[in-house]
């Protein structure tokens, strides 16, 4: 503390030039009005928390949602007269009536895949690890870090207000295809709720770009002294890599939605063709439908690496500081990453196997989809080897870290079986492909989610969360996840399609209406625990166990060097200059060597 | 009543946890860091090691629960290629997903925390790196050839005997035309559709329209190729063939097609899966409205003579749209049309509930 006054001459001002004037010349403890500091705030920490608890919010709504339909499918004889309580019309006599499921469908799927898995993951964590694992004060630029959260904000806003039209909110699925999403006279869904739908993942789109333009520039640009890319840690490779994949698709996803709000609105025929709606032949004619879905999945396919590789960075990071030992094969490990962000734009079409796609354009997509499999085997081979002769600490993030890339295998290997064209026409568009991206990308990604706020709660909040309710939270969810999507493999494999409301007129799939009943009592359960988690997280941000310990988990990384709580500018004083990459675990036999001690002379020997 | 109960209870057991949770914490904060860290660390080793042995055999228990209610033989040709390609996908992602969640729950239950040992600095190894690269893209390299082998085959042109049928998909039905005697589909337009009497919207100018019927289920015939034509009038619908492991889109202005052989009738089917009221369903795979989960065709595969007999009672739809006095070729007996009308009425009324 003896060096506040070096913290006030000059090093705040470099990275917090455009904050409110009291900020520079006072105490570092003085942090403006109300609504600087926790509304329109520059300070990247506070605008990560703010992604954190709308990602929190929307999550809880979107998996309601699914504990919603997942009554219909596991009860589909039975009524609840509390639903109709709060979804009035929508389900009279106490039954979801099927536009209402499949509002519900579209929304779980929009709200968890874009709000929470991409705004609410990355936007957390992107915000507040990158300047603190770099070592800067904040972003290359703390406006548009702001506005980034506020179009986010934006977005939620017109999402919500869709939720409480007439006509309902848009209900063609998360993938909004066309026509069924431009003609409302086709699906209700598809009136009203679709237009704000659109206007909602534009504003998102916005927030995206102002994001991931931010996070590019601070890794490439902002990096204190002596951290060359080499010496980064994995999570904020991959937050890179995240960012140019967001940065890339997400335009073309724009133009799509684009289009279709043309087709909805301006009479244009981007993607329709050939209609005979509502008892009329509409003027509609030349577009194509497939269209949409190629400039859709271009930003789609690489929407779930999006999603899932700062997850993967996060649990390569918990790994390596609750093992004691550095992550195996780092190089590999961003080669891989890199490898993946590659071949994500090359796979799209693989969701469009059996559109009509030309048969010899199919066979690329096979090719290079079954290659991505080769950067993440990497992947999870180096993940078993640093936790291989470790001496592991199995922290509530460490638990979810394991439990992440025990999903992620098992996601993963499915998708061999869905990439390979021939026997994805027997197993697309049903529960086989929902038991695949569920287990791979959702709760893999939530488990990242979880083992990173676990992890990085202290440097949060300066507090622990509860580690009781941590560890059964854990386990419930390991547990509870397994068995919601593990038995929907078979149910794929018998090819029960997706999105049904109701199986039990159909001979071919309603011997499944028994499991489907007990899918959904789990569903019950899970979600419960997530809510104990919720509870634990907002409970231990006021009352939780204090850190005491400017270093709580004995890690390497920049993070661990800033005070407890750190304030806006973060480290006090100069920012620490860094000598040796982030992962000297029981090197030489010390426990750990933090990132800003320099090399040895032994090891300066070692290296040359 | 007793949701109120349920609710009662979920607190309950909610604040319970909470008051334990808050309980182990103050006793952790007695015990010391160190102690309580080793308590968590043998509880949640051991409970890690349980999880894999109990989840092993869940997976076997699961697999046997569940095996039964898949119809494990494909019913045609192609969809036999389909279910070998799983079967050899399965076998190599089984053994991967078998050997590696036992090598990370038995390295996290091995290597948990134990005073005194130090981690082993391994920062990397080429030589393994080189291997576990290698051999996923050699077992990736063998699923691809396989993969595509099949996928050409299926995707491959109907050798010229086979037989063709119209599917058509519409909120929420699906409408099957047959080409009739001569074998060719008349052409059609959908600013010619009308529900009462021209589904498709057939161009009764064209003369190959003439002795075109529609169908309300498929008649196939038992390893007779068959290819489908498949097309949409509104929205994007998916004709899903489970059984034969066969799928392809409908969509609106661009026609697409399928075709496969079926090897099994559906009586054959009814003995195999020994359920008396099995029957082929043609599911709609891609989400296409409110309607979409009941949107259902019956496809019913059977011996030639049985479905030439069949074909022989069918009535062209021009009949059906003009049942003009004057056509002297087509007798507008009684009876006949007016099955079909009925069947017109039936699908109309079905529309409507469905709405």
């Amino acid at each position: 503390m003896s060096n506040e006054a070096t913290l006030h001459s000059q090093e705040v001002i470099h990275g917090v030039h455009a904050h409110d004037h009291g900020h520079d010349e006072h105490d570092h403890h003085h942090e403006g009005n109300f609504f600087s500091k926790y509304v329109f705030s520059l300070d990247h920490k506070t605008i990560a928390k703010q992604f954190l608890i709308t990602g929190i919010i929307w999550a809880i709504i979107g998996a309601f949602f699914s504990v919603l339909f997942r009554l219909q499918l596991g009860f589909p004889d039975a009524t609840f007269p509390w639903l109709e309580s709060i979804l009035g019309h929508w389900a009279k006599g106490g039954r979801i009536t099927p536009e209402a499921y499949y509002a519900l469908v579209t929304m779980h799927g929009t709200i968890l895949v874009f709000f929470v898995l991409t705004a609410g993951l990355s936007g957390t964590f992107s915000n507040l690890l990158i300047p603190l694992q770099v070592g800067a004060r904040d972003m290359a630029s703390p406006l548009m870090n702001c506005m980034s959260y506020w179009a986010f904000f934006l977005a939620s806003v017109v999402m919500m207000t869709s939720l409480f039209v007439q006509t309902g909110p848009a209900s063609g699925g998360w993938t909004a295809y066309p026509p069924l999403s431009a003609l409302g006279d086709a699906s209700i869904g598809s009136k009203i709720g679709m237009d704000l739908w659109l206007i909602s993942m534009a504003l998102f789109v916005v927030s995206q770009l102002l994001g991931g333009l931010n996070y590019i520039s601070t890794i490439l640009n902002m990096r204190t002294k002596g951290m060359t890319m080499t010496k980064m840690p994995l999570t904020i490779w991959s937050f890179f890599f995240t960012a140019v994949l967001g940065v890339l698709s997400f335009p073309v996803l724009l133009s799509g939605f684009i289009l279709l709000l043309f087709d909805r609105h301006a009479g244009t025929s981007f993607y329709l063709s050939d209609l005979f709606v509502a008892g009329k032949a509409l003027d509609h004619e030349g577009g194509s439908a497939i269209l949409y879905q190629h400039l859709f999945w271009f930003l789609g396919h690489p929407e779930v690496y999006i999603i899932i590789l700062p997850a993967m960075g996060m649990v390569s990071e918990i790994l390596a500081v609750n093992s004691r030992k550095p992550i195996f094969g780092y190089l590999a490990m961003v080669g891989s990453m890199f490898a993946i962000v590659i071949l994500a734009f090359l796979v799209w079409a693989h969701h469009m196997f059996v559109t009509g796609l030309n048969p010899f354009l199919g066979a690329f997509f096979v090719l290079l989809t079954l290659l991505i499999a080769v950067p993440s085997a990497i992947k999870v081979f180096n993940w078993i080897t640093t936790i291989w002769k470790g001496n592991l600490r199995f922290t509530p993030g460490m638990l979810f870290a394991i439990g992440f890339v025990s999903t992620f295998i098992s996601g993963g290997l499915t998708g061999i079986w869905l990439g390979n064209s021939s026997i994805d026409i027997h197993l697309h568009d049903t529960y086989f492909v929902i038991a695949h991206f569920h287990i791979v990308m959702g709760v893999s990604a939530f488990f990242g989610t979880f083992a990173g706020v676990y992890h990085w709660y202290p440097k949060l909040f300066g507090r622990y969360l509860n580690s009781t309710i941590a560890y059964i939270h854990f386990w419930i969810t390991l547990i509870g996840a397994y068995l919601i999507f593990w038995p929907m493999h078979y149910e794929g494999m018998a090819g029960m399609p997706r999105r049904y409301y109701d199986y039990s007129s159909w001979e071919s799939f309603k011997q499944f209406n028994d499991l489907n009943h007990f899918i959904s009592v789990v569903v019950i359960i899970v979600f419960a625990a997530q809510l104990m988690f919720v509870f634990n997280f907002f409970y231990s941000i006021f009352k939780g166990r204090k850190v005491t310990t400017t270093n709580p988990w004995n890690a390497t990384t920049l993070e661990w060097t800033t005070p407890i709580n750190p304030g806006h500018g973060n480290w006090i004083g100069e920012i620490p200059e860094v000598y040796r990459w982030p992962y000297d675990y029981s090197k030489n036999g010390k426990d750990f060597i933090p990132q800003t001690v320099p090399l040895s002379p032994e090891e300066e020997k070692e290296s040359h | 009543m007793s949701g109120y109960l349920a609710v009662l209870v979920v607190v309950l057991i909610f604040v319970v946890i909470f008051q334990i949770a808050k309980a182990s914490e103050y006793v952790s904060i007695l015990k010391g860091e160190k102690k309580t860290r080793q308590q968590a660390n043998r509880v949640n080793g051991t409970l890690l090691i349980v999880f894999l042995v109990l989840g092993l055999i869940g997976v076997y228990y699961c697999n046997d629960a569940l095996k039964g209610r898949i119809v494990m033989e494909a019913a045609s040709e192609q969809g036999k290629g389909i279910d070998e390609m799983i079967k050899t996908t399965l076998i190599i992602t089984g053994i991967v997903f078998v050997i590696t969640q036992i090598l990370l729950f038995w390295f996290a239950y091995k290597y948990q925390e134990k005073e005194g040992r130090q981690a082993f600095y391994f920062p990397h190894n080429n030589k393994l790196e080189l291997i576990w690269t290698v051999i996923p893209a050699i077992a990736l390299t063998i699923l691809v050839a396989f993969g595509l082998r099949h996928w050409f085959r299926i995707t491959s042109d109907a050798p010229k005997e086979a037989m063709v049928v119209e599917i058509t998909g519409k909120q929420f039905n699906w409408l099957i035309r047959y080409p009739g005697k001569d074998g060719q589909l008349g052409r059609k337009d959908f600013k010619k559709i009308n529900d009462a009497n021209n589904p498709v919207g057939q161009d009764w100018d064209d003369q190959l329209n003439k002795d075109d019927y529609m169908a309300t289920e498929m008649h196939l015939v038992v390893n007779k190729p068959v290819k489908l034509i498949i097309g949409s009038r509104d929205v994007i619908h998916d004709v899903g063939l489970s059984h034969f492991r066969m799928k392809m889109d409908a969509v609106p202005g661009i026609p697409t097609t399928l075709w496969f052989t079926p090897t099994k009738t559906t009586k054959q089917m009814k003995e195999l899966t020994g359920n008396a009221d099995f029957v082929y369903e043609i599911s709609c795979d891609q989400m296409c409205g409110a309607g979409h989960y009941s949107m259902k065709a019956n496809i019913v595969v059977e011996t030639q003579a049985e479905y030439d007999a069949w074909a022989a009672k069918q009535v062209a739809q021009y009949a059906v749209a003009n049942p003009a006095p004057a056509a002297p070729a087509a007798p507008a007996t009684t009876p006949a049309p007016a099955v079909d009308s009925a069947h017109q009425e039936k699908v109309v009324a079905v529309n409507e509930a469905k709405h």
